[in-house]
C-alpha cells in the first residue's frame, strides 16, 4: 500500500512537471501569465462597469475580483480536466495507469494559479481597506470545497468528452452562460425576492462565501457551509462512479 | 505456479453503437430504422499459461488479435469473457515510441516513462545513467524528444523497459529497432533478462526471431487460437502456412494436424537441402518463393512418395 502511494506520488510529480513545462513553453512571461490574465480581466470589467454604466458600490472592485477569481479557476480546472484524458490517450492505451492522475495534475496546475491570483486579490483587499481579522481564515473552506467540486465536474466532463466530442463546444457555450448568471458584476438583488435561486448555481455559492467573508467581514451562515460541502461531495461522487464504471471502456473510444 | 495465466479469454469490440457514431447519427439511424451495433471478437477463447522464465512468442497474420491479447495481459483491457491472471510487475513495450512527449527532453521523458511504468523515484535516479548509456544517448540527454531519430527513440524506449527489471516483459514488434549493432545487443539483452527468470511475451512478424528467443509459441488467426505449444512444432506449422498460397492455406484444427503441418514444412526444407546437395540452387529465388514451390511439391506427392520421404528424413535426423 505504502509502496503504491510512493509510486503514484512520483508519477503525479512527473505529470505535474510535464504539464507545467508544456504550458509555459516559449512564453516570455511564463507563470506570470496566470496572474496577469485574471488581473486584466478584472480591470476590463472595472472600466466597463464603473465608467460606462456608472456602477458604484462599496468595494466594487473586490466584488468583481472575487467573482472572476472563482470563475477563472473553475473554467481553467474543468476545461483542463475535460481535455486531459483524451490528451493522454496515447499513454493509457499502452500502459495501465490510474487515469484520474492526469486530471489531478491539470487541477493542481489550475489550483496553483488560483492561489497566486488569491495573493493579488489580497493585495487589492489591502488597498481597499478590507478588515483582515481571524475570520479571513475561514476562506480555506470555500477554497478546498471548490477544489473538490471542480475536480468532480472535471471528471464527469472528461469522461463525456471521450464518448461525445461535442461536449467541448457545448461546454464552451455553457461557460459563457455561467459567466453571466453567476452574479460576477451585478448584485443578486436584481432578482428581488427570488434572490435565493442564485444558490442553485454552485459556482455562485463559492463566490458568495468569499464575498461574505471578505466584504461583509463575517463568517457565513451554516446553510452556505452545507451547500459548499454538498456540491463538492455530489459532483466528486458522480465523477468517481463514472470513472469506476468506465475505467476500461475509455480506450475503445479514443 | 504460473506467472501468466489466460483462461478462456475473449475480447469483443463494438462498432457503431451510440458512443461511436454520436448522438445525431444515432437519432438519424433510429428514425430510418437501420441502427445496429456490430460486434466482433478480436480474441476468442484463448488459453495458455506461462511459468517463470518462459518466453512466449505470439505469431499470426495481421489482424489476428495479437496486440489486443497483449492489452488484456497488461491490464489495459478487461476481457469480455474469461480471465487473465498475472504475478508481478509488468513492463510493456507496445508500439514503442508512443507515450513519450515530443516536447520534453530525453531526461524528462526517461523519468516520466519510469514513473508511468510504476517505479519509484529512487529507483529511476539510480538507473538513469545506465539507461542512457545502454541507449547510447549520452550526448542527447537535454535534447527534445522530437529531435531524436526514430532509431534513437526506439532505443530509449527499449532501454527503459529492459533495464528496470520487470517480472514480466512484453514486447510488441520491438526487436526490429535500431541498426544491426543495436539489434544484436538488444537480442542478447533479452536473452540475459530471460535467463534471470523474467517471463516474457514477444509479438513478432519474424518467425526467425521467435525461433531464436522463445520456448513456447501461441498461434492466433482471426482471433482464434490455432495452436499453443513448443516453438519448433508451432513455428514449422506456421511457416508452412505462411508460404502456402492463400487459396490453399489450411489451418490445423487439432494436435495431430499440427504435427502433420510441422512435418510438411520440415519435409519441404529437406527437399530444399537435397536440391542444394545436387547443386540445383537458384540464387534469384527468394525464400518465400522457394518454400512455396517446395511445399507444392510436397502437396502433389502421392502418399507412398510421402512415406519414402518421411523415412529418409527420419534417417537423416537419426543419423545426426
Amino acid at each position: 500500500m505504502i509502496q503504491k502511494i510512493k509510486q503514484y506520488k512520483f508519477l503525479f510529480e512527473e505529470l505535474v512537471k510535464r504539464d507545467f513545462k508544456k504550458k509555459y513553453k516559449r512564453t516570455v512571461l511564463g507563470v506570470m501569465w496566470s496572474i496577469l490574465a485574471p488581473l486584466l480581466n478584472v480591470l476590463v470589467l472595472m472600466v466597463v462597469f464603473v465608467n460606462f454604466f456608472g456602477r458604484t458600490q462599496d468595494h466594487f472592485i473586490i466584488y468583481i475580483f472575487s467573482g472572476t477569481l472563482v470563475m477563472s479557476f473553475f473554467t481553467e480546472a474543468t476545461q483542463g480536466c475535460m481535455r486531459a484524458l483524451m490528451a493522454n490517450a496515447s499513454i493509457f492505451t499502452k500502459i495501465n495507469v490510474p487515469k484520474a492522475l492526469f486530471l489531478m495534475s491539470k487541477t493542481l496546475q489550475a489550483f496553483i494559479n488560483f492561489l497566486l491570483t488569491f495573493i493579488i486579490f489580497f493585495v487589492f483587499c489591502i488597498f481597499n481597506d478590507i478588515d483582515f481579522g481571524f475570520h479571513m481564515l475561514t476562506l480555506i473552506y470555500p477554497v478546498l470545497t471548490l477544489l473538490f467540486f471542480s475536480f468532480g465536474v472535471g471528471m464527469i466532463l472528461s469522461a463525456l468528452f471521450v464518448f461525445f466530442r461535442d461536449v467541448e463546444y457545448l461546454y464552451g457555450i455553457f461557460l459563457t452562460i455561467l459567466n453571466y448568471v453567476s452574479a460576477i458584476f451585478y448584485p443578486t438583488s436584481i432578482l428581488g425576492k427570488y434572490e435565493m435561486i442564485f444558490h442553485a448555481n454552485p459556482v455562485y455559492v463559492y463566490i458568495d462565501y468569499i464575498r461574505t467573508v471578505v466584504i461583509d467581514g463575517v463568517i457565513p451562515s451554516f446553510p452556505l457551509h452545507s451547500l459548499c460541502f454538498i456540491y463538492a461531495v455530489v459532483f466528486l461522487l458522480v465523477g468517481c462512479l463514472i470513472y469506476k464504471k468506465c475505467n476500461h471502456e475509455f480506450l475503445y473510444y479514443v | 505456479m504460473a506467472v501468466i495465466e489466460c483462461n478462456n479469454v475473449s475480447i469483443r469490440y463494438k462498432t457503431g453503437d451510440i458512443k461511436a457514431i454520436g448522438l445525431k447519427e444515432y437519432v438519424m439511424r433510429k428514425i430510418k430504422g437501420n441502427y445496429s451495433v456490430n460486434e466482433f471478437w478480436a480474441d476468442k477463447n484463448i488459453n495458455f499459461s506461462l511459468e517463470k522464465g518462459d518466453m512466449l512468442g505470439i505469431v499470426g497474420t495481421n489482424g489476428a488479435g495479437k496486440s489486443t491479447l497483449l492489452k488484456a495481459v497488461t491490464g489495459i483491457m478487461i476481457p469480455t469473457e474469461g480471465e487473465v491472471k498475472t504475478e508481478g510487475k509488468i513492463a510493456a513495450l507496445l508500439e514503442l515510441a508512443s507515450g513519450f512527449d515530443p516536447e520534453l527532453t530525453v531526461r524528462e521523458n526517461t523519468y516520466l516513462r519510469g514513473a508511468l511504468l510504476g517505479y519509484t523515484k529512487e529507483f529511476i535516479v539510480n538507473k538513469y545513467d545506465e539507461i542512457i548509456a545502454f541507449a547510447e544517448l549520452e550526448d542527447f540527454q537535454e535534447h527534445m524528444f522530437k529531435q531524436l531519430s526514430s532509431g534513437m527513440k526506439s532505443r530509449l524506449a527499449f532501454s527503459i523497459a529492459c533495464l528496470i527489471e520487470p517480472d514480466i516483459l512484453i514486447l510488441d514488434e520491438v526487436l526490429s529497432v535500431g541498426d544491426e549493432g543495436f539489434k544484436d545487443v538488444s537480442a542478447r539483452r533479452i536473452k540475459s533478462i530471460l535467463a534471470g527468470g523474467v517471463t516474457g511475451i514477444l509479438v513478432s512478424h519474424s518467425v526467425e526471431q521467435v525461433r531464436e528467443l522463445c520456448n513456447k509459441v501461441l498461434w492466433l488467426d482471426h482471433g482464434k487460437q490455432i495452436a499453443f505449444g513448443p516453438t519448433k512444432i508451432v513455428c514449422n506449422a506456421y511457416s508452412g502456412f505462411l508460404y502456402t498460397s492463400k487459396a490453399k492455406r489450411k489451418l490445423p484444427s487439432n494436435e495431430e494436424e499440427l504435427y502433420e503441418a510441422s512435418d510438411r514444412f520440415l519435409h519441404a526444407w529437406y527437399i530444399g537441402e537435397k536440391e542444394k546437395r545436387e547443386g540445383k540452387v537458384n540464387f534469384d529465388e527468394s525464400v518465400a518463393v522457394k518454400y512455396g514451390r517446395l511445399l507444392n511439391i510436397i502437396d502433389s506427392m502421392t502418399p507412398e512418395e510421402r512415406e519414402v520421404l518421411k523415412q529418409e528424413y527420419k534417417a537423416l535426423k537419426g543419423g545426426k
